[in-house]
């Protein structure tokens, strides 16, 4: 079993959002980059079926050089090798465009994709790629089970779940649930070391265009004084939502 | 060109985010004077959508497809909207909107947006403003397609009735060469879901645990609200992941949101700063979520919150 985990090099969680260039470009000063978190879920369960089913995980990124320590921390994790395709992401359509051309070649049995990056929000990636691969492809996947031939699968709907059944290849949206947070793998030494010697490859884009281009950027307008009641006076909480918010 | 819009449906009724979708839908065909037209599956009485300005309304039987299906709806929804000349085409933020909005985008070789929280700027090339980085910014995108889908943000363009005559016309449900098979739909007790929800009522760590879940719930009760939790409340076990919302949970887009016992961290914010009113109730007056409310109350969550919901349910009764 081949599996393909698309890793997306996102602002940790914890990033001030700023811009630059009169709004037209995302501040990177001072900003950490991680692995997607959704991603990174997809990434443990490819580990677990490395692990099961001798499967062998591959990661790839589309991105520039500056991506390459999250591609090494995947290999420290357990990825078996890492492709970067050596281009500016510059919309969902163009990385899914990359990321086909590159999995064509290798006939995945399983694309793992996160239901969506944090950063441009997107979640189009996995549908899109899916598409290209003629592959069938589940969002907000949070249960992935082999069984003999068959694969066992649960989407996240609104207000609760749909059980469902398919055969590989296939691609998903990973997000929580699919493995847990306490299963999340944290590089050891060992793997570190590892990582080092692991494969990877920077490959070159292919001609393709994107479908759409972002012209600014602009930040939430700063927030008004939060309204203090106190805890004696909560008819005043209810009457400040009723007539002054009409929130209730 | 015409405007399209996905109509999703569930127990034979018409659900209220695509009652804003076409809503929205008609605000765009009017600016620019063209039609509406809606697809919705398996409905047997669409005559609601003419109060909402569509102007024909496809209903596609879906053979022995009882439950939603992601390609043969995109593909169907692709067929028509090619046959009907459509040039921008719009879902809901659901998760059944958000699941086949890009596949159809791929489809129709359209450029995609989803997250768009109003009405485009700019019709040609297409621009619109859309929420990035999980709310904590927007962005003005410009369509380099001559064909668009949209998935507009739940709660923020509003319902908006105008009256039209949609005469019902039967579609054809366009067969895949693959899928995946629904096999059960397990729909949660929770009366209502975080994503159709007017009011959350969400709880943090200050409560301690699962057993004191019941003030959250019935508080929720009172509003008819959905209830939801920060990461940690669902990452312990105490409550459902469905309920966990943040940056790496679900977004909340609702019109109140009520944190009980939630601190505030930025990946909690991130993902419900599009509600619109906001409510914090927190011993601490340091807690960061006092920065991101409008209203607060500092104090104990096992004081006020039963007293509030008793208040409430007295007013609902009188
Ligand atoms: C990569 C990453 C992603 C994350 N994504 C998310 C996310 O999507 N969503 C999310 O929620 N978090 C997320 N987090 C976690 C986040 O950083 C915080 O740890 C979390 O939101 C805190 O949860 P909390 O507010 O319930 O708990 P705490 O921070 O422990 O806060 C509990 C609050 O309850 C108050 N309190 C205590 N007792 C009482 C009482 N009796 N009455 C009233 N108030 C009381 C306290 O003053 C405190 O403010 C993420 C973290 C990381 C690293
Ligand atoms: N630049 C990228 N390189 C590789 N994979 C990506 C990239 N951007 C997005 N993805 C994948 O697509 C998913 C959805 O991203 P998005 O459509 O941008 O929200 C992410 O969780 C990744 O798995």
């Amino acid at each position: 079993m081949k599996i393909l985990v698309c890793i997306s090099n996102v602002p940790d969680t914890t990033s001030k959002i700023n811009f630059t260039d009169e709004n037209r470009a995302f501040d990177t000063q001072g900003v950490t980059y991680i692995i997607n978190p959704n991603d990174e879920f997809g990434l443990t369960r490819a580990i677990w079926l490395q692990q099961q089913e001798e499967a062998t995980v591959t990661v790839a990124t589309v991105g520039e050089a500056s991506c390459e320590p999250i591609l090494r921390k995947c290999l420290a994790i357990g990825a078996d090798n890492a492709v970067r395709i050596d281009a500016f992401p510059e919309d969902g359509f163009y990385v899914a465009s990359q990321l086909a051309a590159y999995a064509e070649k290798e006939a995945f049995d399983l694309v793992i994709t996160g239901r969506e990056s944090i950063d441009y929000n997107g979640g189009m990636v996995g549908a899109m790629l899916a598409n290209y691969l003629e592959m069938p492809y589940l969002a907000n996947c949070i249960q992935l089970e082999k069984e003999g031939e068959s694969i066992l699968l649960q989407r996240e709907i609104d207000g609760g779940k749909e059980n469902l059944k398919g055969k590989l290849p296939l691609v998903i949206g990973a997000q929580k649930g699919l493995v847990e947070e306490k299963d999340l793998i944290i590089p050891n030494m060992r793997g570190i070391m590892q990582a080092r010697q692991k494969p990877l490859e920077v490959v070159t884009p292919i001609e393709s265009e994107a479908s759409s281009s972002i012209k600014s950027y602009e930040k939430p307008p700063a927030k008004g004084h939060v309204k203090l009641v106190d805890t004696g006076d909560i008819d005043q909480l209810i009457d400040l939502l009723q007539n002054e918010a009409n929130a209730i | 060109m015409s405007v399209l819009v996905y109509i999703e449906t569930q127990n034979q009724e018409i659900k209220k985010s695509s009652l804003e979708v076409a809503s929205y839908g008609r605000a765009i065909a009017d600016a620019k004077s063209t039609s509406l037209i809606a697809v919705c599956f398996g409905l047997e009485d669409s005559s609601q959508l003419a109060a909402y300005g569509v102007d024909k309304v496809f209903v596609i039987p879906t053979a022995g497809d009882i439950h939603f299906n992601a390609e043969r709806y995109s593909s169907t929804l692709v067929a028509i909207a090619k046959a009907e000349a459509v040039d921008l085409l719009i879902v809901s933020g659901s998760a059944n909107g958000r699941f086949i909005g890009p596949l159809i985008a791929i489809k129709f070789e359209a450029s995609y947006f989803s997250n768009v929280i109003g009405l485009p700027t700019a019709y040609d090339p297409v621009e619109v403003k859309r929420s990035c980085f999980t709310n904590k910014a927007f962005n003005h995108s410009i369509s380099k397609k001559d064909k668009v889908v949209i998935s507009l943000s739940s709660n923020s363009f509003g319902l908006h009735e105008k009256a039209a005559e949609a005469a019902p016309v039967e579609g054809t449900y366009s067969p895949s060469s693959f899928s995946l098979e629904v096999v059960t739909v397990e729909q949660s007790s929770a009366k209502v879901s975080i994503a159709d929800a007017d009011i959350v009522v969400s709880g943090g760590r200050g409560l301690k645990g699962p057993e004191n879940w019941h003030l959250i719930e019935e508080l929720a009760n009172v509003l008819g609200a959905a209830t939801a939790c920060s990461k940690p409340v669902s990452d312990m076990g105490w409550r459902p992941h469905s309920e966990h919302v943040g940056q790496t949970g679900k977004p909340v887009a609702s019109n109140l949101y009520i944190a009980i016992g939630v601190s505030g961290a930025i990946q909690h914010l991130a993902g419900i700063n599009s509600s619109k009113v906001k409510v914090v109730i927190n011993s601490d007056p340091e807690a960061p979520f006092f920065k991101a409310a409008d209203y607060g109350v500092v104090g104990d969550a096992f004081e006020v919150v039963p007293e509030l919901t008793s208040k409430l349910k007295a007013l609902k009764e009188a």
